[in-house]
């Protein structure tokens, strides 16, 4: 019996050493570099020398975009090189800030602007708040002993895997004159609806879409947050005789409150940065009743005859600047809930 | 045994070097291309050819989406990183990257008589050539004939105007229940034509851009009508914003659409897709109060700066551009030839279907009544701008967000902006 077992453990232990080798020689062959690295930088340095690669690609194509394209905004002209560019100071900032009546987009001299941010507001409003609400719900179900529990829990997670582009055409096909839910609105002796050319409708899938398809990826943040609080206080709790609601409103909500700052937030944050989905699925239309921020730049700066690199980058800025703002409340409320 | 081990490492390694050395020797040309039909199968079984011709060149043809052309091409040239060549549409308005051939091509005079007036597209300002059109295009509209016989309505006749076409597919969509009465491209290319043939001048009296004037006024209250009636839906317009393209050729070729304004360059399409299916007949443009016009454009391959081999390029330039090779070109794909000897003489098209015939003949007959405002358009470098901001704003009208006469002081806005910065030195 003794000698059965110990055949597999050592069959195990070559394999695991046929496996490692490949990794060894790798350690080995970096080893005398690190080595000399290391004697000439000192060993508090080493650190730095390890985040080298990562710092330098984020340097590359992160910071000096940053602010290549930060120079951008304060020139003008059709030119793709910034030193040909016009110098131009804020003149583009001046276009885009422009207008009558701020409350009117089209008093604005840079109208599409305009609407494009009180759009993403209208957006963000509403896709921000029923996502954080069902992610909730959906969280508190998931978080019960629920008959296949792992199965539901995949399924809801499912969207987050797919492309942007590909849930935009999946649900572009169902929604279409002959998509899939007119024919079943049809089926049941109502008229087709253009679901598409009315803008109340457009921003209704739009926001619809985009709960769909992010909803798992904050539902798994609640869940998190809900299995770290302590089963005792629910104990305690039911020993009490505390109703439902009560538990929830006075110990998962409190406890869950830093979670779902964050996932708020996160929300918000790429709620502001809403592009591909909605470009595929209504380009921005009807009219430019779904045509968000982010449209507004890629269409003044690659998509017209004039490419306005000027103003799409001044447009940029204004909102690196709003998201600047909202990643700072991020990290103010991640030390909020790290600190408990 | 070690012997013959050597004598193959040895074989192995010349064999290797002179192919190197072939390789080295060779100039790759790469060649940007779109297609809306088989046009790209062709272009590279003449570029075979003349590979086969020419061994020390080679052509890449590198198939892209149109949007690339639209979108990419003008940035990778502006960066300087363009291809050899390329297949584009924005004819004036990429002006500034081509290359020009003259110094280089075997005749000048025959590049000269062949593609003349369409010289001037490519190069406003100047006598350079630069390429030749891959085609010449029309906008016209197209009617699904056996849709008129079922419903028992006379199509309109010769000079009829939009109101009467109008009017007329109104009719024959209430009677079959077809979807969408009339359909047009979502382009300001497609809405200029009928807006000339309403008297729009499009310049003014110094040959500056005029975008908003009574004729265009015309025309577009009329598509902003036949959006509230019904006569034109607005699920194509109303469904996207800005100056983005939609065509509706799937939903014609579906039957859906009575008529569909478009161009010249659906023929092949059509003639695969809907084949004899349904009668789809081409139409003479429609006229207006000024005129009976569509609008002219088309595509032209382009030898472009960023080259490192302008010799080579012309050199291909001028095996493409022959009359045979042209002739075989327009044939196979069903464009009408931007050659001026073809034009004249007539392609022999590879096609036995009688639609498509006829529609090859309207709008290859349309050309000479095409109105020279038209041209101009056409000849102008800024051109998209204007059809740009014509299309996004005049949408914007349909679906409610402006009043039409907000949308006439936005285009002219758009347009005045665009081009200053366009200037901007």
């Amino acid at each position: 019996m003794a000698g059965n077992t110990d055949k597999p453990a050592g069959f195990s232990a070559r394999l695991a050493a046929i496996a490692s080798w490949p990794v060894a020689q790798v350690f080995r062959l970096l080893e005398y570099p690190l080595a000399v690295i290391q004697r000439r930088v000192g060993i508090k340095r080493m650190p730095w020398i390890f985040l080298l690669p990562n710092l330098a690609f984020f340097g590359i194509f992160v910071v000096t975009p940053l602010f290549i394209n930060f120079a951008f905004s304060f020139t003008g002209g059709t030119e793709l090189f910034l030193g040909n560019r016009v110098y131009t100071g804020t003149e583009q900032y001046g276009f885009l800030l422009e207008c009558e009546t701020f409350g009117d987009p089209i008093t604005c001299r840079e109208d599409r602007f305009w609407k494009g941010l009180y759009n993403t507001a209208t957006f963000i409003f509403f896709q921000v708040t029923f996502l954080v609400l069902f992610s909730l719900i959906t969280a508190l179900i998931l978080n019960r002993e629920i008959r296949g529990r792992g199965f539901f829990r995949a399924v809801f997670f499912f969207p987050v895997l797919l492309s942007p582009v590909v849930v935009a055409l999946i649900w572009k096909w169902v929604l279409l004159r002959d998509g899939l839910l007119n024919a079943f609105l049809v089926s049941i002796g109502l008229d087709k609806v253009l679901f598409f050319v009315s803008p109340e409708w457009s921003m209704f899938w739009a926001v619809f879409v985009s709960i769909w398809a992010h909803m798992g990826f904050y539902t798994l943040i609640l869940l998190a947050g809900l299995q770290a609080i302590q089963p005792d206080l629910y104990e305690a709790a039911e020993m009490d005789g505390t109703s439902k609601e009560r538990v929830f409103w006075r110990i998962t909500l409190p406890l869950l409150w830093p979670n779902l700052l964050v996932v708020v937030v996160l929300a918000l944050i790429k709620g502001v940065q809403i592009f591909d989905e909605v470009f595929v699925l209504t380009g921005g239309g009807p009219g430019t009743a779904t045509q968000f921020i982010v449209q507004y730049i890629y269409n003044t700066g690659f998509t017209e005859q004039v490419q306005n690199f000027g103003l799409a980058s001044a447009a940029s800025v204004i909102l690196g600047v709003i998201l600047f703002v909202l990643t700072m409340i991020q990290l103010a409320a991640t030390r909020v809930r790290d600190n408990g | 045994m070690i012997n013959k081990a050597k004598r193959i490492l040895v074989a192995s390694s010349l064999a290797a070097s002179l192919m190197a050395s072939t390789a080295w020797a060779e100039t790759e040309l790469r060649m940007m291309w779109y297609n809306d039909g088989n046009e790209g199968e062709v272009m590279q079984t003449i570029l075979d050819r003349f590979e086969a011709a020419n061994p020390d060149i080679s052509v890449v043809l590198d198939v892209v989406p149109y949007k690339a052309i639209i979108e990419s091409l003008p940035i990778q040239l502006a960066g300087g990183t363009g291809p050899d060549l390329a297949r584009v549409t924005d004819l004036g308005g990429l002006n500034k990257f081509y290359l020009d051939l003259a110094p280089y091509v075997a005749d000048k005079a025959y590049w000269e008589a062949s593609f003349g007036p369409f010289l001037d597209w490519l190069a406003p300002d100047s006598d350079q050539i630069s390429g030749f059109m891959t085609q010449l295009t029309v906008t016209g509209p197209y009617v699904n004939k056996t849709l008129f016989e079922q419903a028992e309505v006379a199509m309109p006749g010769e000079g009829a105007t939009w109101d009467d076409w109008a009017a007329a597919v109104k009719i024959v969509a209430e009677k079959l229940d077809i979807p969408i009465p009339m359909a047009w491209d979502r382009s300001g290319h497609r809405v200029a034509g009928p807006a000339i043939a309403m008297g729009a001048k499009m310049f003014d009296a110094d040959g500056k851009p005029a975008l908003v004037d009574d004729g265009l006024k015309e025309m577009a209250q009329r598509l902003y009508d036949w959006h509230q009636d019904g006569t034109m839906s607005k699920e194509l317009w109303g469904s996207v914003s800005g100056s983005t393209y939609l065509g509706a050729n799937e939903d014609f070729a579906n039957a859906q659409v009575v008529m569909y304004m478009s161009g010249s360059w659906q023929i092949p399409q059509f003639a695969d897709k809907i084949g004899d299916a349904f009668d789809w007949w081409a139409v003479p443009a429609p006229c207006g109060a000024a005129a009976c016009t569509g609008m002219p454009g088309g595509a032209a391959l382009v030898a472009l700066k960023d080259t490192k081999h302008p010799e080579e390029v012309a050199k291909l330039m001028d095996y493409l551009a022959q009359e045979d090779n042209l002739a075989e070109f327009y044939g196979k794909t069903l464009f009408i030839p931007g050659h001026l000897k073809l034009a004249t003489g007539g392609i022999d098209f590879a096609t036995d279907d009688p639609r498509a015939k006829h529609a090859l003949e309207v709008f290859s007959g349309a050309v000479p009544t095409i109105s020279p405002v038209a041209f101009d358009l056409q000849g102008y470098k800024n051109n998209r701008i204007l059809f740009n901001a014509l299309i996004s704003r005049l949408n914007e009208a349909i679906v409610g967000e402006l009043t039409l006469d907000q949308a006439y002081e936005r285009m002219e806005d758009d347009v005045a902006k665009q081009i200053a910065e366009k200037e901007r030195k």
